[in-house]
């Protein structure tokens, strides 16, 4: 049965329900449960946010609180990955993927592909991302591309929380790690989500909006600002499509191109630093793959190439807005 | 002001949870005739695009509403008057027309859009619509659910207490099948009926649900008033298994969409919602499994397994037969094979008939049980 969730209760309940359905399901991170020093209750934090409150009390020690060191406990998941177990780590912020980064690209990434094919490393890490929450320079970026850059990471980003819960289950019954990115802007955002379980494929592009005069690529928060440019143009009379590509890697670009055949015009919406940004590699494959399509060139809408600022004022112009998506394209349709 | 001489062209209301719907044309202009049944419009909800046809006939004065733009259900789009009403009284009823508000999901009057029962088969999701006459159960086909009939439930509760349900396996409904066959659906609606208190019913079955529809007439014969048949399976062999393997495997909007277009004899009623919907329904844990078990048993090898026409025949219930001319999925050839039934083959509709040519239908279904 459908009901409204947000963004933030439906990654609880995809958690909760495949923890529920398959013992080897297990969680790690800092203070997923309590939090050190919290007072009596154990299950008194439910992390940093509190997206994992409730299900200490319900699944117990499968989930557990670990000390400050991410390379420790990213590497222990990964490890019990291999090991039989199906674990989900919280890396609460996905800036802090340095101190963890060689168990992610050098070893999980690498597993499947150097003992033959017969290794698996189930782990998926969930991590927050993204900017707006006035977080600062360390805990407010997209770093999508430098993970989807790395072949044997599969990377999902989704915008709303129906693509949360299915995408979730989805990563924590694949057997490849998996890094799926929460935009801590969207925990609170509410959509219809069915009550059962439900997994959604990767590499499946969801059309957030059908239009005919201009494709808009985006994905995470992007996607609401592309689907508000659309709707503000619509009024002007230029029909946008809107394409929420919903996982990084693997990647739909099949949906990218049939929409750009028909439209001709390409704007790629990117929360990331433009340079080797999404953005760049969608419109890369697009002009190299159909250019004969394109009847304008295509438009990149990315954050600029500085680190997140703390000024409120400056960190709501970092962040690209529906006036810059709209701007871009008009640009398309000038010419 | 006469107002019996003024009639409103309002937005329409499709089934339970339509709120506005958008006026994608006009189909007539200002100052022609119309005649019930003309098209006078298309409008677009969140779920399909249809022609909307005239309920009343007269001359349309003026176009309200205009092309492009979304309204609420029951919103003013027209005003039909005739030739010795004055502008000004046109204008006048306009000016006093109460335009609704989009209700809101919380509205503690309106009737929840769906219920559940609690069966001996399992949890089953159903709608009911209307209070008085007789009862009318209505039962979609395979893949489908009980938004199948949304433009057709409103329309037939208006003389009739009508349900309509989700099978086991579809909707959202329980996704264990208490049988994998037409015997294990009958079963599961009979126990259906049981909670919700109904003893009897006139069954309106589409597709799989009219092959479930006259195995529960065969079965428990006293609980079966009549049978209407849409586009039904059980009257022959013939079935395109490619339609039947396409639903059954396609995980994708792309691969969906060429599949879906069979349904349709205008392949534009295959919206993005419509596709939307029946992949989320299509990821829920054990759907999938529940399809292939049943075109296991129903469509092996490429064709219908249970022919129910000789069984039909030897009941003694009065049975209508409803085809799409264009039918894609089941040949309309096979609306012929009762002898005894009430046959009707409707042009330009394929397999949703039921969909393409609503107000055909609910006229038809709405006699059938008159009579």
């Amino acid at each position: 049965m459908a009901r409204t969730l947000s963004f933030k209760d439906a990654v609880n309940e995809a958690i909760d329900q495949e923890m529920t359905r398959d013992p080897t399901v297990i969680m790690m991170g800092e203070d997923i449960v309590g939090g050190t020093g919290s007072p009596g209750e154990a299950d008194a934090w439910g992390g940093v946010l509190g997206v994992t409150k409730g299900l200490y009390a319900k699944h117990g020690d499968r989930l557990m609180d670990t000390p400050l060191s991410e390379s420790a406990y990213i590497g222990a998941a990964i490890g019990a990955a291999t090991c039989g177990l199906r674990p989900i780590a919280e890396l609460m912020f996905l800036d802090f993927l340095g101190v963890c980064f060689d168990q992610m690209y050098n070893q999980a990434a690498k597993f499947r592909y150097m003992f033959g094919g017969k290794a698996e490393t189930p782990v998926t890490i969930r991590a927050m991302v993204g900017g707006g929450f006035r977080a600062a320079a360390q805990h407010s970026q997209m770093l999508t591309p430098i993970i989807t850059h790395v072949p044997g990471l599969k990377v999902v980003c989704p915008s709303n929380a129906y693509d949360a819960k299915g995408l979730l289950i989805q990563s924590i019954r694949d057997n490849d790690p998996v890094i799926f990115c929460e935009h801590k802007n969207l925990y609170a955002h509410e959509v219809d989500v069915p009550e059962e379980s439900y997994a959604i494929p990767f590499g499946e592009a969801n059309i957030a909006r059908e239009g005919t005069d201009a494709t808009i690529v985006a994905y995470g928060l992007m996607v609401h600002r592309a689907t508000e440019a659309a709707e503000n143009l619509a009024k002007d009379g230029i029909d946008c499509e809107v394409i929420d590509l919903r996982t990084l890697s693997p990647i739909d670009m099949d949906t990218v191109y049939e929409s750009v055949e028909s439209t001709g015009r390409l704007i790629c919406v990117d929360e990331a630093n433009p340079r080797c940004s999404i953005a760049s590699d969608v419109t890369a494959s697009v002009t190299q793959e159909i250019f004969s399509s394109l009847k304008a060139a295509p438009q990149l809408v990315t954050a600029p190439h500085t680190p997140v600022p703390f000024s409120p004022v400056l960190e709501d112009l970092y962040i690209p807005s529906a006036e810059q998506v709209a701007d871009a394209v008009r640009k398309t349709m000038a010419t | 002001m006469s107002d019996e001489k003024i009639t409103p062209l309002i937005m329409p209301k499709w089934g339970l949870s339509m709120k506005e719907g958008k006026l994608s044309d006009w189909l007539i202009e200002e100052g022609t005739n119309i005649a019930v049944g003309d098209e006078i419009m298309e409008v677009e909800t969140d779920k399909i695009a249809n022609v909307v046809e005239a309920a009343d006939p007269g001359l349309l004065r003026r176009r309200v509403a205009t092309a492009g733009e979304t309204y609420p259900v029951r919103a003013l789009l027209g005003v039909l008057a005739s030739e010795d009403i004055s502008d000004a009284d046109v204008d006048a009823f306009i000016e006093a027309f109460e335009m609704p508000v989009i209700e809101d999901d919380d509205d503690a009057e309106a009737a929840p859009l769906y219920e559940f029962a609690e069966t001996s088969v399992g949890r089953l999701r159903y709608a009911v619509r209307g209070n008085e006459g007789p009862v009318v159960l209505l039962i979609h086909g395979f893949g489908g659910d009980l938004d199948n009939w949304l433009f057709n439930i409103d329309a037939l509760a208006t003389s009739a207490k009508v349900y309509a349900l989700d099978l086991p396996g579809h909707g959202q409904s329980t996704k264990q099948l208490a049988g994998a066959d037409l015997s294990g659906l009958a079963t599961a609606v009979l126990a259906f009926m049981d909670t919700v208190g109904v003893e009897s019913a006139h069954l309106v079955g589409h597709s799989v649900g009219g092959g479930v529809a006259a195995t529960m007439a065969f079965d428990a014969p006293d609980r079966v008033l009549s049978l209407s048949l849409i586009s039904s399976a059980g009257l022959g062999r013939e079935i395109n298994s490619q339609y039947i393997d396409g639903f059954v495997n396609s995980v994708s909007r792309r691969e969906l969409k060429p599949v879906l277009i069979n349904l349709f004899a205008d392949s534009k009623l295959v919206s993005r919602s419509l596709i939307d919907d029946l992949l989320k329904y299509k990821r829920i844990d054990g759907v999938q499994g529940a399809l292939e078990s049943l075109s296991a048993a129903l469509f092996a090898d490429g064709e219908q397994k249970t022919i129910l026409t000789e069984k039909i025949s030897s009941l003694d219930v009065k049975t209508l037969v409803v085809w799409g001319a264009v039918d894609e999925i089941i040949p309309a050839s096979h609306a012929q094979s009762l002898e005894n039934a009430d046959v009707q083959v409707i042009q330009g509709a394929g397999h949703m008939v039921q969909m393409e040519q609503a107000s055909q239908v609910n006229d038809l279904i709405k006699e059938h049980i008159a009579g």
